[in-house]
């Protein structure tokens, strides 16, 4: 199945192992990721608070690249998919805000016409890839690590530009994947909860609190480690935790897995071809769970 | 139709019926919120009965003895704010067969207020928030004679229909996660009559207003999760209006604070390069001179250069970059 990737700046940045192992999963999921290149930075909803315009010409161009491919839009992280879904409701539904768009990038040859759809890597595994292909791509099962899923805020609010209000199932598809690779998903408050990360640069302290908490919650109800659909999540839980442990005063010592790497370990690749020998916190501990080393 | 109802009952006496089990704390950072004793009753009730007519016909029919605040049963007093199943939510607003999972549907008071007694949470947090923002207009002088309305444009007063729509429930702040972690965080429902006031054309005092709201504890202390946006059941939005007050206190020029370096050093690495340059974006937003506030993020920084989780020292521009750069100039605006 032929899509438009859109891997996120985070991926190509300071989340390397994100970048590698969504492009080593994509075979087995029979995903033809066709990369936008050219594609400009969402603006992280950074750009839209103080400039709307400027955000909504910006997304509306990357949707219009990924029209012009004439397939889905595919992110793989959460914020990513956040901002384009919240541009891409308003550009489909308010015309004079669309033909604004339009006008600031049609000298570029570009034009959005409101159609393009905009999904995260694991909506694409539910609605589009499939179960059964995603199980019969499964070459080791994940069983017997207990597994937090760590959906953050993004790809879960505000539900109407995201389509949760037509999917509610699209709130479980965590829960469901990890018990579908064999692991045990572990039900915990912090799963639907902020990470922190958006405000770790005005208020430090508090921001690591807020993901710390969550982590220890997940510890305390018997989490291996915590998976995410989101890099910038990945950033505070897994690159903050010992700060975050100093801050709490407690140790935390849990790895964070990102989604594609917890796919790749279920369909047979190693640790060290999945980055899991690069995270701030190891993941050996959990490895071990399932035979494995880095 | 039958809906059993699982209250968190707390009392300071410490009496409880036989029957109530006792649940698990809360987790961090709500740890120190009282352990509450599960009672469940089941009731019957109309399918479109709400979670509010369960809690009356319990309080009226099987146990007087059970605390809960409520008055117009219409989601317009405010007063019926609490957690039903982890999440706050007006309960004369909430259908019962909508919440009920597994036939069940646990109610309690939220554990990021003070509680009193059973359902009935202490709103002083939240109304010392409300206050602290000056939720009054300050007339621009002069004033209209006294028989006469000072009249302002139909349009500026469209845009404050959504902040006064608020009923002052509190819900927004019961799940805001800044507040769980930061009881000096102004919370959402204040900053959103926040914005209602500093962005009516008849208030004088606008400038000082944005130098207050920028302040610790405020605009920029919102983490963005958009739970009040999610919760509130009046439309409100309050992180909309969080944003359009960032927006209006860096036009007014204070922008001596991480939000707005944040965003200058996040539009100068898109605008060059496509892109976000990570590796520049930290030191920037957190302020060159700031050698405390760099001290703090370095020990970060070492162990994610340690992991091979540093960006690329060299920054890629997109290709095409060109197009973003005309992309930027074309808009104008703060970024230019």
């Amino acid at each position: 199945m032929k899509v438009a990737f859109y891997p996120g700046c985070v991926s190509k940045g300071a989340c390397p192992e994100l970048y590698v192992s969504a492009r080593l999963i994509a075979e087995p999921l029979g995903l033809e990721l066709h990369e936008l290149v050219s594609a400009p930075c969402t603006g992280a909803g950074v750009l839209s608070e103080q400039n709307r315009e400027l955000a909504d010409a910006l997304n509306g161009l990357t949707l219009a690249m990924a029209e012009a491919e004439g397939a889905d839009l595919m992110t793989i992280c959460s914020t990513c998919q956040g901002v384009l879904s919240d541009h891409n409701f308003h550009l489909k539904n308010d015309e004079a805000r669309r033909e604004k768009a339009n006008a600031t990038i049609a000298d570029q040859g570009y034009s959005y016409g409101g159609t393009a759809t905009v999904k995260h890597l694991l909506w694409m595994l539910f609605e589009d890839i499939g179960i059964e292909r995603v199980t019969a791509s499964i070459k080791r099962k994940l069983t017997g690590l207990k597994i937090a899923p760590f959906y953050g805020c993004y790809i879960l609010r505000p539900s109407e530009a995201l389509g949760l209000r037509e999917r509610p199932e699209r709130k479980t598809y965590l829960n469901q994947l990890i018990a579908l690779l064999g692991a045990e998903p572990v039900e915990y408050r912090g799963a639907t909860k902020c990470c922190g990360f958006p405000m770790l640069t005005f208020n430090r302290d508090k921001a690591l609190a807020m993901g710390g908490n969550h982590i220890i919650e997940a510890k305390e109800k018997g989490a291996d480690l915590l998976v995410t659909p989101c890099p910038l999540c990945h950033l505070n839980l897994d690159g903050q935790q010992p700060d975050a442990a100093r801050v709490l005063k407690q140790d935390i010592d849990v790895p964070i897995f990102h989604l594609p790497q917890l796919l790749g370990l279920a369909f047979g690749f190693e640790p060290d071809e999945l980055r899991l020998n690069h995270h701030v916190v190891s993941t050996k501990g959990a490895l071990e769970k399932v035979e494995l080393k880095v | 139709m039958q809906f059993t109802i699982e209250v968190g009952r707390y009392n300071p006496e410490g009496v409880y019926a036989d029957d109530a089990q006792p649940g698990l704390p809360f987790p961090p950072p709500w740890d120190k919120s009282p352990v509450r004793r599960y009672q469940t009753y089941t009731v019957d009730l109309p399918e479109h009965a709400v979670v509010l007519d369960a809690l009356i016909a319990i309080r009226e029919y099987l146990d007087p003895s059970l605390a809960v605040r409520c008055a117009c049963r219409s989601a317009i007093c405010g007063s019926c704010g609490m957690w039903i199943n982890g999440h706050a939510n007006l309960a004369c607003k909430s259908k019962l067969a909508a919440f009920s999972q597994g036939g069940k549907t646990r109610v309690e008071s939220p554990p990021s207020m003070p509680l009193i007694r059973d359902l009935v949470c202490d709103m002083k947090p939240f109304w010392d928030k409300h206050l602290a923002v000056r939720p009054w207009l300050e007339n621009k002088q002069p004033t209209p004679p006294a028989d006469r309305e000072y009249r302002v444009p139909n349009a500026s007063m469209e845009e404050l229909i959504q902040e006064v729509s608020c009923i002052s429930c509190g819900v927004c702040l019961m799940d805001c996660e800044s507040f769980a972690v930061d009881q000096d965080f102004l919370g959402p429902q204040a900053l959103a009559q926040a914005y209602r006031y500093a962005g009516d054309p008849r208030d004088d005092k606008t400038k000082e207003r944005l130098g207050q709201y920028s302040g610790p504890g405020g605009i920029w202390d919102c983490t963005h999760c958009f739970e009040c946006v999610q919760q509130c059941p009046k439309g409100v939005a309050p992180l909309d209006q969080i944003l359009k007050l960032r927006k209006m206190a860096v036009d007014a020029g204070f922008t001596h604070n991480p939000g707005t370096r944040h965003a200058d050093a996040f539009a100068e690495s898109v605008k060059h390069s496509g892109r976000l340059n990570e590796l520049t974006l930290m030191p920037k937003s957190t302020g060159l001179f700031n050698i405390v506030g760099q001290l703090k993020t370095l020990p970060s920084a070492i162990n994610m250069a340690r992991a091979g989780k540093l960006p690329p020292l060299i920054h890629k521009s997109i290709p095409g970059v060109e197009r973003i750069r005309k992309i930027f100039q074309r808009v104008g605006g703060r970024f230019k």
